[in-house]
């Protein structure tokens, strides 16, 4: 019982189950260990850690633990425990669903806040397909996936290629006599831009979802594109 | 609803007894002639179970052979356990194929995503091998359009697609399998991720009369053609099964019956209504619609359900064999007056929320119920708790034929399990959820050792148990030495020591499957199983106390055993080692013909 008075042993850390392990240092232990048994009974107890406790949860993966970190003078709750009780996604998210009386989809359960599903559609194809843009480091990346997953619909001899060149902010205002594919995007403001506009970290933000439109249709885009750019600066 | 199940408790899986070598010549009489191998063939294609037909494959090289032959239907337990090409080599003449890809912890998150089990490889390995090839079911699989696309092009005489908590594919994947399987008969989509691809799938489906029997799409995100499906029930006249996504309103719904009074099996969407009394229109009498539905004996869905319309199902329910409220919440004084009438219900699923008192009323009406699930409205830990030990007990003692329970609670006794493995000596099937880690029992304090240690005494047929609540080892002890027939096993924040696991591993003769998370067994425990991992379909342990090491013995000691290991915090792993790096947080291993598969992820490490 001396554990509950060695505030350090309730930290809020993940550690290998079942008790006293050697520990180096707090901060390191705390990335590596799992909570043990004990740890989770006084948990349960309402003990609480005061350290902000580095949880490291995984980016690529579901977190294996989400701790709540209340302040101590609120009424303690449960750390909520990943995939506990065993109810399955599918299930959770229609009566969430059910819950709600205005649903707008939240992102998937699946260890969600780390992905950015858009929806991308091309002219003259004959399904809309989705892409997760936080995968992809560049606009250069991104065309190529998106010529890829495309690359069976375009006709005509610039196809892919035609794509690629067109991220290329230079290339913009050569729109006039192309038929090439352009791609744009609509932004959090709900206008719709050429891609390639703006910096890459700045375009996942804002993007919403994509289009890829002939290019005699983007004609259009390319002044307010300049004039949103000159606005930026 | 889980008809899958019962394919899954069968024995045998086709990769054990893949193993066999060809048989050298000297090991049997030469054959004499090919008469002996028609007349076997003749004779073997009366057999079905997987069991027969294994045991009929190791008589003599000339059996195994016919045998191979004469196999039509395959179920492979683990789509890792063997390569594709080691299935098309064997059976040549596979008309219908049943995969199961991850294991079941993955529905909970306890997976990273892009582990595997990708459908892939096995469309293209049987587009090339098994031209006349049937019937899919697919399981847990990884499925993309691409496949569904090879698949619908690849079978000209294609008849069913199966697949049960699937993702990777989306409405334009349904699509191409809709227009180009033109002796489609059965198209289940069974609670699947499918991505809303903007795709008018339903109007996909050729015109013309259609073989559809069964079409499932509940879980289906996205608005439907209800138009399209409309005129597709009505040139359907083999359709028996249809379950709707909750875009289908109750006034559609009531056309669709309408059009198909044949059905046996529906599944509603929207069980509410939009109608607008002001308008002066009639409301469809929803009851009459199901009175003229004879044959129906299932109904599930019950989506966004609005109880004033509950008893339009009143003219069927005496029929019912099967009902799903389990997506509806239902208070009991709306689930009474229903349940009343169901005297012949044998398999029952609903939330808890119909509470103890509905339970009871299940008991005292449905006396030839054999499974029942009972899913929380609230599925956490802090949650009020509608059913308890009560609502067990009453269903056990008034529902004696049960054969298979899965129940989830927030508090439970002994006393309840107890009588429960007293008065259901059928069972099969057990797995409680309570759903407070390490809850003990409510009334006494004491841990739940003594009710699931009744249940593995008394219920001599058990083959599938689940625990939960607050289990020492002693619990484990128990069900070593009486479980002798389980083989599938789940355990979640149980046992004290090493000495759990080893209770498990060097008792449960059949064990197969052993899921466990969150409990405290080590490298001593999982050591101890090292004579019976080649013999089991596969061993999960994650957030247990295993190292690196031991992992690595096991590998190295049975080579047929692959064994993975991942987690959550390999992203940091590439600095230096700390101490810590040789804790492995999630084991997962599993027997295979073929050894260590080829796309594992950069975060799986195979030892």
């Amino acid at each position: 019982m001396e554990q509950l008075i060695n505030l350090k042993e309730t930290e809020l850390c993940l550690g290998l189950p079942g008790g006293p392990d050697p520990v180096e240092t707090p901060t390191k232990s705390c990335l590596r260990n799992k909570r043990g048994f004990s740890e989770i009974v006084e948990l349960k107890l309402g003990l609480h850690s005061t350290k902000e406790g580095s949880v490291d949860l995984n980016v690529a993966g579901a977190p294996k633990e989400k701790t709540l970190h209340k302040d101590p003078s609120k009424p303690p709750a449960k750390a909520q425990v990943v995939g506990w009780p065993p109810v399955r996604n599918y299930r959770k998210s229609v009566m969430t669903h059910q819950k709600c009386s205005e649903v707008e989809e939240a992102s998937s359960d699946r260890g969600g806040g780390t992905v950015a599903f858009v929806k991308v559609s091309m002219d003259g194809a004959p399904y809309l397909r989705k892409v997760d843009l936080k995968m992809y480091k560049s606009y250069k990346e991104l065309s190529d996936a998106l010529a890829k997953m495309f690359s069976s619909f375009t006709m005509g001899s610039y196809g892919a290629q035609g794509m690629i060149d067109f991220m290329n902010e230079s290339k913009v205002m050569d729109l006039v006599n192309s038929s090439d594919y352009v791609p744009s995007y609509e932004d959090k403001d709900g206008d719709w831009m050429l891609v390639g506009d703006v910096p890459w970290p700045m375009f996942i933000e804002s993007c919403k979802r994509l289009r890829i439109m002939k290019g005699s249709e983007a004609i259009g885009l390319a002044p307010r594109a300049m004039q949103k750019c000159k606005n930026r600066f | 609803m889980a008809e899958e199940e019962d394919l899954s408790e069968m024995t045998n899986d086709v990769e054990r007894h893949l193993k066999l070598d060809p048989p050298k010549p000297s090991s049997s009489p030469p054959c004499p002639s090919h008469v002996l191998e028609n007349v076997l063939e003749n004779v073997l294609k009366f057999l079905t179970t997987r069991r027969d037909r294994n045991a009929v494959s190791l008589v003599s090289r000339s059996w195994h052979h016919v045998e191979a032959q004469t196999r039509f239907e395959v179920f492979i337990g683990n789509c890792y356990s063997l390569s594709p090409a080691r299935l098309t080599r064997r059976f040549t003449r596979v008309r219908s194929l049943f995969l199961k890809g991850k294991p079941r912890f993955a529905d909970f998150n306890l997976m990273p995503p892009d582990w595997g089990a990708q459908f892939a490889p096995w469309v293209a390995a049987t587009a090339r091998a098994y031209p006349w090839l049937e019937k899919v079911s697919l399981k847990r699989m990884f499925v993309s359009d691409d496949d569904l696309a090879l698949l619908a092009v690849s079978f000209p005489g294609f008849k069913e697609l199966v697949l049960l908590c699937c993702e990777g594919f989306g409405t334009s994947g349904v699509a191409v399998v809709a227009n180009k399987c033109r002796q489609l008969k059965v198209l289940d989509l069974i609670e699947s991720e499918v991505t809303d691809d903007e795709v008018d799938w339903i109007s996909c489906f050729p015109e013309g009369e259609t073989h559809l029997e069964s079409l499932s799409f509940d879980c289906v995100e996205s608005p439907i053609n209800f138009k399209a499906l409309e005129g597709l029930v009505v040139r359907s006249p083999c359709l028996k099964k249809l379950r709707t996504n909750r875009f289908v309103s109750l006034e559609e719904l009531h056309t669709l019956m309408v059009r198909a009074p044949q059905l046996t099996s529906l599944g509603t969407g929207a069980f509410s209504s939009t109608h607008d009394g002001a308008q002066g229109e009639q409301e469809p009498d929803y009851a009459s619609a199901f009175r003229a539905c004879r044959s129906l004996v299932c109904l599930s869905g019950f989506r966004e359900l609005t109880a004033e319309y509950l008893p339009a199902i009143s003219p069927v329910c005496a029929n019912l064999t099967s009902l799903n409220f389990s997506y509806a919440n239902i208070s009991p004084d709306v689930f009474k007056p229903i349940i009343r009438n169901c005297h012949n219900i044998r398999v029952f699923w609903a939330l808890d929320s119909i509470c103890d008192e509905g339970l009871q009323a299940v008991a005292e009406t449905c006396k030839e119920l054999r499974e029942l699930r009972i899913f929380p409205f609230d599925p956490s830990e802090d949650s009020e708790g509608p059913v308890s030990g009560l609502g067990l007990q009453a269903i056990s003692e008034g529902c004696k034929k049960l054969e298979s329970i899965l129940y989830f609670c927030q508090r439970m006794t002994n006393v309840a399990v107890t009588a429960m493995s007293e008065n259901c000596p059928q069972l099969t099937v057990f797995r409680l959820c309570i759903m407070g880690r390490h809850r003990p029992d409510h009334v006494t304090g004491k841990p739940m050792d003594d009710g699931f240690g009744a249940i593995v005494k008394n219920c001599k047929k058990l083959t599938r148990l689940a625990v939960s609540g607050l289990l020492t080892d002693q619990a484990f002890s128990l069900i070593g030495e009486y479980g002798k027939l389980i083989r599938t096993l789940s355990v979640a924040f149980a046992g004290d020591s090493d000495m759990g696991l080893r209770y498990i591993l060097e008792g449960c003769p059949k064990l197969e499957k052993l899921e466990i998370r969150d409990s405290p067994f080590g490298d001593v425990g999982l050591r101890s199983g090292m004579h019976r991992y080649n013999d089991m379909r596969f061993v999960w342990m994650s957030s247990c106390r295993l190292s690196r090491g031991a992992c690595r013995d096991i590998a190295h000691t049975l080579p047929s055993v692959v064994v993975e290991a991942f987690g959550s915090d390999d992203d940091d792993d590439d600095d230096d080692e700390d101490d810590n790096a040789d804790y492995v947080e999630t084991l997962y291993m599993y027997r295979s013909l073929d050894g260590p598969r080829k796309d594992a992820p950069k975060f799986v490490t195979i030892l």
